[in-house]
């Protein structure tokens, strides 16, 4: 009995931090409609500069005077951050904020590995708590009491803060209309900078806490902020209160998960979110969202089929595409091999994010599924490549199937969590059966069939398949499906109001998206010959997202341009750099701030722009060429 | 012999929210190619009313049927299917797609081509498109994209895009809101030239009285939830309860509200 309850205890110890992290996440999100994915990175900042400063302040007041410094310093941090990159995109698409934040996660990655080195590094004691409590013989460090206790506190502090205070009456009546608020002559600007630098001092002073009791490193922030989407998700974005429940009842769910299913404890806590989310899509203590008001002006060139000329060049770009192999050496065919199966993930994800609207954070599992798929077929069915190639999607679609019925249910902000949580959920399948995935070490020796065994065959196979899928893609964006998908994108009220059954229409463009990336998932695992759960990792979903934002989200072809650039670019990285998430991060933040419309949403402007100076004649929109390199 | 169903039958149709009774006991029938509109001052529930006909909205108790076909309850995309065509006060378009686009998604759910993969949708249709653009005035638009529309152009665009089913009933939800009052005779010239060649009922609100007056076969009067008064346009003006709560305006509305309130 005393066990379990040390047990519980650990998990209210643990939910503080996670409190701290969420509810800065939440409020941030409340007030700018941001979902900071740097609010990981912003964590692990204070928890190394927390450490920094510690272990250079002596005595007790150096180690507490530390810790909130390095809050203070992380909040400046964020102070200039939302100044000098947020304030140039709060009127863009939310998926956007969200890339331009994960891109300065990436960069923050590569910068404390600069500054810290890539070691661990285990903080001090805190004085005062250095100790352990009996407890009918378990041990309960007393640090774990401090932090039970410090939870509520906070959670009181910011109640006051919130009801008793200008300030936050101002951030409350911002939640609910920030226009309004901003009409009632509220200086919105530098409202937005005091609550982004509010909660980026949680966060900061959630990761400096944390130093006693876990080392510092370099990865803590993609595990902190995955578990901070779970929290805030199932509270319901914008409730602090709901932050609070949430993260005792996820770490109390990791806690006893890891008693009860060892083998699934990960899974434990995404299950209990999709149940929350199905049930009460905007959490327990979230309220349901009004529509967002569109911005104005937002006008997209309408889309088109290509016409025969560009046709013409789309085949001869193909062409010149599948005469590589004859000047090219092994490196480069395998090269062109990988962006190919890109330009496919890259394509369906596409479908499913321009035509469809639907931003799915988790597209990953899907391609992943079909790698996974090819292993399980040809591994322990032992059929041959074609047979494999054929079925292997399979597994892609049925995944999709299924996840893709939930998540239709919702839209925004929520899908893209919840097929982040299902896309995580399948990892955790991959990474804890080992006896069936193989775990860690994933499934080795997958190798092609002498048909498509050499690099060049290999490549001709892929350039094919892209170039099919491509095709197919774009075929039925111009299908009847396609302007019923693009239907229910632009206005659910209309289309249900003309007899379009509107989650089916999705559900249907979630299973093509997922088969075909399923598709990409088998070719990748028969080009490197092996499968890890990394296939379906929350950074290769990140990378889908890049590339369709690269290309241009607001345009048909732009995937398969965004996939070429974005991969060439991120191979050609690793190969020169140490810092290339550095490099790639502040790269994503470029494209985001300077050119929202990605590579061919430019083009097509300044194509635009020229047709409209000269005189009109020939309908020429720069399209994009149809490549498939 | 039976006589025929009316196109539209609605019987005590009610709504409250919390303690508000937003629609009490609202009974009214609409023949084919009558045009009747719905009226009343701020909050006498019209909208909950409209949006109760088309499944947007459950009622607590009553029926509405469809020429003797029950329809309470079911989904607006179902009763649409049936042959009801609905307008938005705030308009409801595909605003990244051009004017046609938009006419060819109705004409493609219409004609059951919703999962058609491989078809041309630019292609599908296109003539029907045409003609439906035509007829609401909006021909030379079709290859705009509906993003750029003037409100008053969108209206139209709403008018073609709830055509596309060959309707029997037209709903429409202050179609005139927002527009010029240029605008607002031609559209509802337009709507009753529609309604009386095809032989379409349609149940309209409004607030503009000109409108309403002008083009109305029949009026009902929504006051507080309950109809108070129903007829012609020469009735309904006559009508002095009709006068005391909406034509009146604030004083007689005032003290019959301060009367009701102290029994």
């Amino acid at each position: 009995m005393a066990f379990y309850v040390v047990q519980f205890l650990t998990g209210l110890a643990s939910a503080a931090s996670l409190f701290l992290v969420a509810s800065g996440l939440s409020i941030i999100f409340g007030v700018t409609r941001i979902v900071n994915f740097a609010h990981g990175a912003f964590y692990m900042i204070g928890a190394y500069i927390a450490f920094t400063l510690t272990e250079r302040l002596s005595g007790a007041f150096g180690f507490w005077g530390g810790i909130v410094l390095a809050a203070f310093a992380v909040a400046l941090i964020g102070v200039i951050v939302e100044m000098v990159l947020l304030r140039r995109i709060y009127h863009a698409p939310e998926l956007f904020q969200l890339l331009a934040t994960f891109g300065l996660t990436l960069m923050v990655e590569d910068l404390v590995v600069l500054i810290w080195g890539p070691d661990d590094l285990v903080g001090r004691r805190a004085p005062g708590f250095r100790g352990a409590i009996d407890f009918f013989g378990q041990n309960i460090p007393s640090y774990d009491l401090f932090l039970i206790v410090l939870g509520p506190v906070v959670l009181g502090i910011l109640w006051l803060l919130f009801q008793r205070t200008r300030w936050g009456v101002l951030v409350r009546a911002a939640t609910q209309d920030r226009d309004m608020v901003a009409a009632l002559g509220v200086n919105q600007k530098w409202l937005f900078t005091s609550v982004f630098a509010v909660g980026v001092f949680l966060a900061a002073l959630g990761g400096a806490l944390q130093i006693p009791r876990d080392a510092v490193h370099h990865a803590m922030d993609l595990r902190i902020i995955v578990e901070v989407f779970v929290v805030v998700v199932i509270g319901g974005l914008g409730s602090i209160v709901g932050a609070f429940v949430a993260a005792v009842l996820v770490s109390e769910l990791n806690a006893f998960g890891i008693l009860i299913f060892p083998k699934i404890s990960i899974i434990l806590v995404f299950l209990v979110m999709a149940v929350v989310l199905i049930v009460r899509p905007w959490g327990l203590f979230g309220k349901p969202e009004a529509a967002a008001r569109k911005t104005p002006g937002l006008t997209v060139n309408p889309w088109r089929p290509l016409t025969s000329n560009e046709r013409l060049m789309a085949l001869a770009a193909l062409i010149v595409a599948a005469m590589l192999p004859l000047f090219a050496g092994n490196y480069l065919l395998t090269v062109g091999s990988e962006i190919a199966i890109f330009v496919i993930f890259a394509v369906s994800l596409h479908f499913l994010m321009s035509v469809g609207g639907l931003a799915s954070f988790g597209h990953a599992a899907y391609f992943g599924l079909g790698a996974y798929g090819i292993a399980f077929l040809a591994k322990m069915a032992g059929l041959p490549m074609i047979v494999c190639l054929l079925l292997g999607p399979l597994l892609g679609c049925m995944g999709a199937a299924v996840f893709g019925f939930f998540a239709v249910q919702l839209s925004g902000v929520y899908f893209a969590m919840l097929t982040l949580a299902f896309a995580q959920i399948v990892w955790s399948i991959a990474f804890q059966w080992v006896n069936v995935t193989g775990g860690d070490n994933g499934i080795l020796g997958l190798w092609p069939s002498s048909w498509a065994a050499s690099p060049s065959r290999f490549y001709w196979l892929s350039l094919g398949v892209a170039a099919l899928v491509t095709v197919a893609l774009r075929a039925m964006v111009f299908s009847p499906f396609g302007y019923a998908l693009r239907a229910t994108r632009d206005s659910g009220l209309r289309s249900e109001a003309i007899g379009i059954d509107a989650k089916r229409i999705q559900w249907t463009a979630f299973v093509i998206a997922g088969t075909t990336a399923g598709i990409g998932g088998a070719l990748f695992a028969y080009l490197k010959g092996s499968v890890f759960p990394d296939n379906l990792g929350i950074s290769l979903s990140v990378d889908a997202l890049v590339m369709v934002l690269l290309g241009g989200v607001e345009t048909v072809s732009g995937a398969v341009i965004g996939a070429i650039v974005y991969k060439a670019l991120n191979i050609w990285l690793v190969s020169q750099t140490d810092l290339s998430k550095l490099v790639l991060g502040g790269f994503i933040m470029l494209i985001v701030v300077v050119f929202p419309k990605g590579i061919v949403g430019t083009l097509e402007m300044l194509a635009q722009r020229r047709k409209k100076a000269s005189p009109p004649g020939s309908p020429l929109l720069a399209k994009p060429i149809e490549s498939a390199e | 012999m039976s006589v025929a169903p009316p196109l539209l039958a609605v019987e005590g149709l009610t709504k409250s929210y919390g303690g508000i009774h937003a629609v009490r006991g609202v009974s009214f029938s609409l023949r084919a190619g009558e045009i009747l509109a719905l009226i009343g001052p701020n909050g006498a529930g019209k909208s909950t009313c409209f949006d109760m006909l088309n499944g947007q909205n459950m009622p607590d108790s009553g029926h509405v049927r469809l020429l003797g076909e029950e329809i309470t309850g079911r989904k607006p995309r179902e009763v649409w299917r049936l042959g009801v065509g609905r307008t938005f006060q705030i308009t409801a378009t595909f605003a990244t797609m051009t004017v046609r686009e938009n006419v060819q998604v109705a004409l493609i759910s219409h004609g059951k081509q919703l999962f058609n993969l491989f078809g041309s949708a630019p292609k599908f249709d296109r003539g029907e498109a045409g003609r439906l653009l035509e007829l609401v005035g909006m021909g030379g638009y079709a290859d705009r994209p509906c993003g750029e529309l003037a409100y008053g152009d969108l209206k139209r665009l709403e008018l073609a895009v709830a055509l596309a089913n060959q309707p029997k009933l037209l709903l429409m939800d202050e179609p005139t809101a927002g527009m010029a009052p240029r605008e607002r005779v031609e559209l509802m010239r337009l709507t009753a030239r529609i309604a009386r060649e095809k032989s379409i009922g349609v149940l309209f609100t409004e607030h503009d009285m000109d409108v309403v007056f002008e083009h109305a076969d029949r009026i009902l009067v929504l006051n507080r939830g309950t109809l108070i008064a129903e007829g012609s346009p020469a009735e309904v003006r006559g009508n002095p309860q009709v006068q005391a709560v909406y034509l009146g305006e604030g004083l007689v509305y005032d003290s019959r509200h301060r009367e009701g309130a102290s029994t």
